[in-house]
């Protein structure tokens, strides 16, 4: 089915740009498709196809246990007919508080967004600061590890109090929650720059800012990457928490508001959008540190 | 013969806690402008901590380094450091580590054609040109040190420090660099000081071989001249009877009058 794509785009190609003719020809010959096109293609199969067959099995268990008279949660089909319109419409508008759910987690990322990037600039400044200072590494460190382990939710109330608005607070909550790993990460990578770096930076005479640019953030970005990839995931975590505590539109008061009127269907459909949006979320930052950090793990 | 570079009377204490060690005990030498002067002498015996000192990376705990009569004691560009690890920044391409030290030293003294041409012709001098745009971590041991010595001359410096640079190479790339070194020293005239322990590698590049005894408190042992006309050529020195006795003097000192104790 490929052959005649291929062949058509290369004469058009080849009619246009003679110069380009050996190169595009190349790739036409049949060594071509079975060197490199069916390898390529057997790779990604076999990436695809075996979650593929586990969430087939996982959902005719699933379907198979819940199937029958008495059971406490719907199966699979009954999801399907009865969410139908927020599977297949993630950003149908049928009233103020009746969106596709597309709406809903882009307005939860929105808030994310915010937190996350105040959590992304701030951690990494006093990571920074922290990890020059021996002195404010000890002093800050053992606070910082306290801090860290408190649950997002715990800290609503106190951002309630202190903001008096529900949006401000939500983004408090995740601002806290992400910046811990990032400060921490941030500090230990600095800290772990090599001496002979910094011997670099003093035969050439780097000055704070030069040093800054040049070695510190280059050095510790593994490190720094790996404290905001910690961070992205937990602000997810904690956005859908604090968004059913404080209502308004975001995919977790969703979820509350589907419980408090018992529509299980939706909420499964919800839990599902989360954990993929976590998921993209994820690997969209593990992408942006993979492409920065290019070379600097090894030596 | 003037002194270029001086090192004064330096001492080296260095203190952990309550314990002193004495590394380096009145260390005196200088070096005359364009000369190539190695520094040979057993490991720990503070070879590495004396370039340091010179480097400005280390402070003196008595004494003083002077260049051209000015005391130096912080780090600078006129005394660049070809470092042992090569030290190069990975994240930065082989080009981008030359022009970073370019572009420090002469900003606002040549134009960004200048500096991008200096560059390249530092890369030209190692023959590193054509892997200007590789990575440290995709080229090997020997092309990194290049890298890392036309940095060095890049930055046009006084002296050049090369400490232990041949070290970590198999035998034949650093025979490869030594003709480098040798050629572009031949070429530039540089003043250059060199760490290493290598007694034929010192003998064959050198004007001059200072011998430092084992530390504890090490101090300059012998100083030999190496009267050898230059160029010099690896194969024919080989039979030639001053490099052999040169070599002959430095191995006597080493294994003979201050034998390697280990755990002193």
């Amino acid at each position: 089915m490929a052959m005649p794509a291929l062949t058509a785009e290369a004469e058009t190609a080849a009619a246009t740009t003679p110069a380009a003719e050996v190169l595009v020809f190349k790739p036409r010959t049949p060594g071509f498709i079975q060197a490199r096109l069916i390898p390529m293609l057997g790779d990604a199969a076999a990436k695809v196809i075996p979650p593929l067959v586990m969430l087939t099995l996982l959902l005719v268990v699933w379907e198979l246990l819940c199937n029958k008279p008495g059971a406490t949660l719907p199966p699979p089909t009954k999801i399907w007919t009865e969410a139908y319109d927020l599977i297949v419409d993630p950003f149908f508008v049928a009233g103020p508080q009746d969106i596709g759910l597309g709406w809903r987690v882009l307005t939860s990322l929105q808030r994310v967004a915010i937190g996350y990037g105040l959590a992304g600039f701030i951690g990494i400044l006093i990571g920074t600061i922290i990890g020059q200072s021996v002195w404010a590494m000890r002093g800050l460190d053992p606070i910082f590890q306290v801090l860290r382990t408190i649950s997002p939710l715990a800290w609503l109330p106190i951002s309630l109090a202190a903001f008096r608005d529900s949006q401000p607070s939500a983004i408090f909550v995740i601002f806290i929650t992400a910046v811990w790993p990032i400060i921490i990460n941030t500090a230990v990578g600095i800290r772990n720059i090599p001496q002979d770096y910094r011997n670099v930076a003093a035969v050439l005479r780097l000055n704070h800012l030069e040093f800054f640019w040049k070695i510190m953030i280059p050095s510790a970005a593994p490190y720094i990457f790996t404290g905001l990839r910690i961070g992205i995931g937990l602000s997810w975590l904690a956005i859908v928490a604090a968004e059913m505590l404080t209502g308004g539109v975001g995919i977790g008061f969703f979820i509350w508001d589907a419980w408090n009127s018992s529509r299980i269907p939706d909420i499964v459909v919800a839990l599902a959008y989360i954990g993929m949006v976590g998921f993209v979320l994820d690997r969209i930052v593990a992408a942006v540190g993979n492409v920065v950090t290019r070379g600097t793990t090894a030596t | 013969m003037t002194a270029y570079l001086k090192i004064d009377h330096v001492d080296k204490v260095f203190i952990r806690g309550s314990r002193e060690t004495e590394v380096l005990k009145n260390v005196t030498m200088s070096v005359a402008r364009g000369e190539f002067v190695s520094i040979i002498g057993h490991s720990g015996c503070g070879k590495t901590t004396l370039l340091n000192i010179v480097a400005g990376l280390t402070p003196v705990t008595t004494g003083a380094v002077l260049l051209e009569n000015q005391e130096v004691n912080e780090p600078g560009p006129d005394r660049a450091v070809v470092f042992q690890n090569h030290s190069l920044l990975p994240w930065l391409t082989a080009y981008d580590n030359v022009r970073l030290a370019v572009d420090k030293v002469f900003s606002g003294k040549r134009s960004r054609a200048e500096r991008h041409q200096w560059t390249m012709h530092n890369l030209e001098l190692v023959q590193m040109a054509h892997a200007k745009d590789k990575r440290p971590t995709e080229i090997s041991g020997g092309m990194k040190q290049r890298v890392g010595l036309a940095r060095a001359l890049a930055m046009e410096p006084k002296v050049l420090l090369l400490d232990e640079p041949f070290g970590a190479l198999d035998a034949l790339t650093r025979a490869h660099l030594q003709d480098s070194v040798m050629a572009i020293h031949t070429k530039l005239g540089n003043t250059v000081m060199m760490i290493t322990h290598d007694v034929d590698e010192a003998v064959l590049l050198s004007d001059r071989i200072v011998m430092m005894t084992n530390g504890p408190a090490a101090y300059i042992g012998e100083v030999l001249d190496v009267p050898l006309a230059r160029p010099r050529r690896r194969l024919e020195l080989s039979s030639n009877a001053t490099y052999l006795r040169c070599r002959q003097r430095v191995l006597e000192f080493l294994y003979e009058r201050h034998s390697f104790v280990e755990a002193a």
